[in-house]
């Protein structure tokens, strides 16, 4: 399993997601600059974390443009795995590959904190590695990470199953006190219909190891680095 | 051709939750603009431009907010176009 990790300028989660890939699970790692029109053979491809292109205008409306999410469009159609993080899941919202937005935090407050998430779906290869309805303990870091989708996109994802983590509380119970953002219906991470495009808020690559307070993180870089048998990029 | 300036207003929908709207509305309130029933904040874009007419130019900038200026999941968005008599005039 190779993981492409996008950098685009002003990305920062770039080498602690490479960390993780290289250090900790032991798989293949390929930085991709946002100016490669091409993924170099990656059967993953991360968009991390950060303010890329400053975020300006509105987050991810700048860095949909690069050459490099061409590619990751195409890659995306024919089934390759996209792994959009905090920025990256802003900015697959705004290339069209997820449906709704992020929009300024409930709050107004920059959030940097640990949130639990409820894991909706376990037969997905970012996920494979988890327990059914396990609740995992991953850190947020966003300003701008309040999930919004109009009533009839809302309904069409949740009947779907698209909702692949929810902040709940440690218990697993999804109430508004867990809520960190205002997100509708307490939605931390999407899939595509496909199950092959994930956007998530909180950041997995920040507890990797145990010595960062926690390890639940690994458990989807396993996932994905495990899945390389299962995954047919035709 | 023409020189135009396009004044565009995005404005959050409706339905969007606006914490912003809510703080400043707040604010105003206590500054005793007890009369505020609402505010939503939005962002003003201006566009100086070259345009073959003021129907192209509209079009144009219809196009650039449906593209890139406004996202129509989260915004809505208006403006009005202006013809710029001398370049100088550009602020």
């Amino acid at each position: 399993m190779k993981f492409g990790v996008v950098v685009f300028p002003g990305t920062w989660s770039d080498r602690d997601c490479g960390w993780v890939i290289d250090q900790v699970v032991g798989a293949q790692l390929q930085y991709l600059w946002h100016k490669d029109a091409d993924l170099k053979g990656c059967d993953c491809v991360i968009l991390p974390g950060g303010f890329a292109y400053g975020d300006y205008l509105r987050t991810g409306a700048i860095a949909r443009f690069a050459p490099v999410m061409q590619e990751i469009g195409e890659f995306a159609d024919r089934g390759g795995l996209v792994w959009g993080i905090c920025n990256g899941f802003q900015i697959l919202c705004e290339a069209g590959l997820l449906p709704g937005a992020l929009i300024r935090n409930a709050s107004l407050e920059y959030r940097c904190e640990w949130t639990h998430l409820a894991v909706e779906r376990t037969d997905l290869a970012f996920t494979s590695q988890c327990a059914e309805r396990e609740v995992i303990r991953v850190p947020i870091s966003h300003g701008e990470g309040s999930y919004f989708a109009e009533p009839a996109v809302l309904s069409r994802l949740e009947q779907s199953g698209q909702v692949v983590f929810r902040y709940c509380d440690a218990g697993g119970r999804v109430v508004p006190n867990a809520n960190p953002n205002g997100s509708l219906h307490n939605i931390a991470g999407i899939i595509n219909k496909r199950g092959n495009v994930l956007g998530m808020m909180p950041h997995p690559e920040r507890c990797a190891e145990s010595e960062l307070g926690g390890a639940d993180g690994l458990k989807l870089f396993r996932s994905v680095a495990g899945s390389a048998l299962r995954v047919l990029v035709s | 051709m023409t020189r135009v300036v396009a004044r565009v207003i995005v404005t959050p929908k409706p339905v969007v939750n606006d914490p912003q709207g809510i703080t400043v509305k707040q604010g105003l309130a206590t500054l005793g603009f007890r009369e505020v029933e609402d505010v939503r904040v939005g962002k003003y874009i201006e566009v100086s431009m070259e345009a073959e007419s003021m129907h192209e130019a509209r079009e144009r900038v219809d196009a650039m907010c449906r593209q890139l200026l406004a996202n129509h999941i989260i915004e809505d968005f208006h403006f009005e176009v202006d013809q710029v008599l001398h370049r100088d005039t550009h602020r």
